[in-house]
């Protein structure tokens, strides 16, 4: 059990991966890569994970020196949220502009190749 | 390529990365057995340096605080790029945001016909919550849960709440784009002022200059109440930002060949 995380964060990012590489509609496809954005909070966030008399690294109610999870982690995390966020806005963006462009957000009618 | 080709193709290449990505993460450190040390570290040393009593906040905007300074212009870098690619021919002309016409118009003409009572009514009654509350988040990330990230983006579904309830119109002018704008200018250019007035101190970019209080206290931390005040002006504006734009209604126009 004590891989299961970690599998989960695995799984999280296949599966995304998934919805990517079948999509038929670019706003589904920024869905899907927001799941595979997400394995990776899973991922840094149980590497940080130590079990339970470790407290939040936060020291407003526990006394500081007290055990707790990593906060670089955290950090890390919260880090990859906001990029994850603006990336997500900024691919909207272009798939409105791919819509007012072409007429379409379908990935299989937007092939070159159908030009 | 058909898409039962593409299923059966992706089977066998998700497998594999499948396979591969648990084999990496079997070397790993069990679940919840945390290793390293950089995590103990940070935590035995953060009150006593910094008086920081949210150790996340004290990595974020002040161990790590040059890499933050980047993450922030993604996001600024990135509204800019939402901002561009959104806008439409006609922007350039007159006021960049809010044409002469609407800014007359009264503020019951400017909300949407099409809202209800009931959305308006809660829209109005959780509007000045929401406000306080981010506020509140983005003032407190040095003592407890939060920080100028999370309040930033707390501050700016008040608005979002706005563009729901009253329609767009109406959110234009609860959000003047050039004041917004500078807000978010403002906001960004602050963490470099903040790291550069360290320079002139003597000290390396983005040190803890100010003097760091009493732990617990609203004014203490340094510099990093500073940074996280501005963050979250910087983030609540961005996201106002990316609501005007993705809030305009759309102009129907001819696909572009």
């Amino acid at each position: 059990m004590s891989y299961l995380p970690y599998c989960v964060a695995a799984w999280l990012f296949v599966i995304g991966l998934y919805g990517v590489v079948t999509s038929r509609h670019l706003v589904h496809l920024i869905v899907c890569l927001s799941v595979v954005q997400s394995s990776t909070y899973l991922l840094l966030l149980s590497i940080g994970f130590r079990d339970l008399p470790a407290q939040a690294p936060i020291f407003s109610d526990v006394p500081p020196g007290t055990p707790a999870v990593d906060p670089v982690v955290h950090a890390l995390t919260l880090t990859d949220i906001v990029v994850s966020a603006t990336v997500s806005a900024l691919l909207l963006a272009l798939v409105m502009d791919v819509q007012r462009r072409r007429g379409s957000v379908d990935p299989e009618t937007l092939s070159p190749f159908r030009e | 390529m058909r898409p039962r080709h593409r299923h059966l193709l992706f089977l066998v290449a998700g497998a594999g990365v499948l396979g591969y990505l648990v084999w990496g993460m079997l070397d790993l450190s069990p679940f919840g057995r945390y290793p390293g040390p950089y995590g103990d570290i940070v935590n035995a040393v953060a009150f006593s340096e910094r008086h920081v009593l949210n150790v996340v906040t004290a990595v974020i905007f002040d161990y790590r605080g040059f890499d933050t300074l980047g993450e922030e212009f993604i996001l600024f870098a990135c509204v800019t790029g939402v901002s561009l690619l959104l806008r439409h021919e006609g922007d350039e002309q007159g006021d960049r945001c809010s044409p002469k016409p609407r800014r007359e118009s009264s503020l019951e003409q400017a909300i949407a016909p099409h809202a209800s009572e009931a959305s308006r009514s809660c829209a109005a009654l959780y509007c000045g919550l929401i406000l306080v509350f981010g506020v509140y988040i983005v003032l407190t990330g040095h003592l407890s849960v939060g920080g100028g990230f999370q309040g930033g983006v707390i501050l700016a579904s008040a608005w979002l709440l706005v563009l729901v309830a009253f329609g767009s119109p109406a959110l234009h002018r609860f959000a003047r784009k050039y004041a917004v704008e500078w807000f978010e200018s403002a906001g960004a250019g602050a963490y470099v002022l903040i790291g550069l007035a360290s320079l002139l101190f003597g000290q390396n970019f983005l040190t803890n200059i100010l003097p760091l209080g009493e732990p617990g206290q609203l004014l203490s931390s340094g510099t990093i109440l500073l940074i996280n005040c501005g963050v979250g002006i910087e983030v609540s504006s961005g996201f106002i930002l990316l609501l005007c734009e993705f809030g305009k209604p759309l102009q129907h126009q001819k696909p572009v060949r």
